[in-house]
């Protein structure tokens, strides 16, 4: 038997003595997130005791139950405070968080900017399934202009928070998007956002038919993998794109990317450096 | 990943993982895998498989696998009606 590949692989990170199959509806993409970032930390080699994940509340919240790595399971919005205090504790950690769209632009948005601003040695995922999806089906900051929801059922009036946008104007090291369609782009972004300093922001468009699509004209879940084929342009060729034609697009790839000094080396570093100063006004 | 690979691989679906999403049986670009008929997926073509992996990297349950022929001649011998979905059973 050669060597193993695949979903074997995710197979043998799961924590088997969960319940699977797992709690997520049919044809939700989470768990292709959760497929390619477990691709991802496995083709880096980190040892999975190094890896933390921290999840925040929300359907994405459940992903860091199924997965043997240490992981913590936080409050709502703040699973960037917890990740930023973990990082600063023990910077060698590779410190993952995943947040689904309500959790990181809604009730966690303003730590979403100033985890980028301070640029913490950190990387979060936003999976982004335009609805708050666990509790009903109300419109998130993500859901797009004119969508129908449970609360909003002549169509949402405001227009959508773009995260991309968000993360790049806030000074984030490191800012991609891809969708569960696309997954090996994904898991290049991923491991790439991983790899990485500083704070790297990775956007996974991830369909929630049970909530959004069925009242959004998409009878099946595969049909909102088909709006994703369909949608989907790499940024290099969204950009070439006349301005008119741009509007059903979504460009997917890497925005920004950078390498800055995350901010437990600059700490870090500044710390030693005083020590230093102290070791020599001593003597 | 292409089609000198076809026919060389074992596709082994997890029916107790399978929710019947679909996703697997409309992209497969061989046409491999089908709806059976509790709405779960099943291999019925899988000597057709040209092994794209798309089915096993898109499965949102992990519920899909596939792998090499372990050892060509015996699995001829032992084949047929073993080729189809066997169940791991969580």
């Amino acid at each position: 038997m050669s060597e193993i590949t695949g979903n074997e692989i995710i197979h043998q990170y799961l924590r088997h003595n969960k319940k699977f199959p797992h709690v997520l509806c049919a044809g939700c993409g989470h768990g292709i997130v959760l497929g390619t970032l477990i691709r991802s930390i496995h083709s880096l080699g980190i040892p999975r005791d190094d890896v933390v994940v921290v999840a925040g509340i929300g359907c994405s919240g459940r992903l860091a139950v199924y997965v043997d790595f240490n992981t913590i399971h936080t409050t709502h919005g703040r699973a960037l405070t917890f990740a930023t205090g973990i990082k600063m504790a023990n910077p060698k950690l590779n410190v993952i968080t995943i947040m689904g769209d309500g959790d990181a632009l809604s009730i966690g948005g303003n730590h979403l900017i100033h985890a980028a601003r301070r640029n913490i040695g950190v990387t979060a995922l936003v999976l982004n399934n335009n609805i708050y999806g666990m509790t009903g089906g109300q419109s998130s900051p993500a859901t797009p202009l004119g969508s129908t929801t449970m609360t909003s059922p002549y169509g949402q009036l405001d227009k959508s928070f773009d995260t991309v946008e968000l993360a790049k104007g806030a000074g984030a090291n490191y800012v991609a998007r891809g969708t569960v369609f696309h997954v090996r782009k994904l898991e290049k972004i991923m491991t790439e956002a991983i790899a990485r300093p500083g704070f790297s922001l990775v956007e996974a468009i991830t369909p929630c038919h049970t909530q959004y699509g069925r009242k959004n004209k998409y009878k099946s879940p595969v049909d909102m993998y088909k709006w994703m084929k369909k949608a989907a342009i790499s940024v290099e060729r969204y950009e070439e794109l006349p301005e008119d034609q741009r509007e059903d697009r979504l460009p997917i790839g890497v925005f920004v990317a950078k390498d800055r000094p995350g901010f437990e080396e600059r700490y870090f570093a500044m710390k030693a450096e005083f020590q230093k100063k102290t070791v020599k006004g001593g003597k | 990943m292409a089609k000198k690979d076809k026919g060389k691989s074992k596709v082994t679906v997890y029916p107790d993982w399978c929710k019947g999403c679909g996703i697997c049986v409309e992209f497969c670009p061989a046409k491999v895998l089908e709806l059976n008929a509790q709405g779960k997926c099943t291999v019925v073509r899988e000597e057709d498989c040209i092994r794209c992996g798309f089915c096993e990297l898109h499965c949102p349950d992990f519920a899909i696998v596939v792998r090499d022929k372990e050892f060509p001649q015996k699995d001829k011998s032992e084949n047929s009606d073993k080729k189809t979905a066997t169940g791991k059973g969580a």
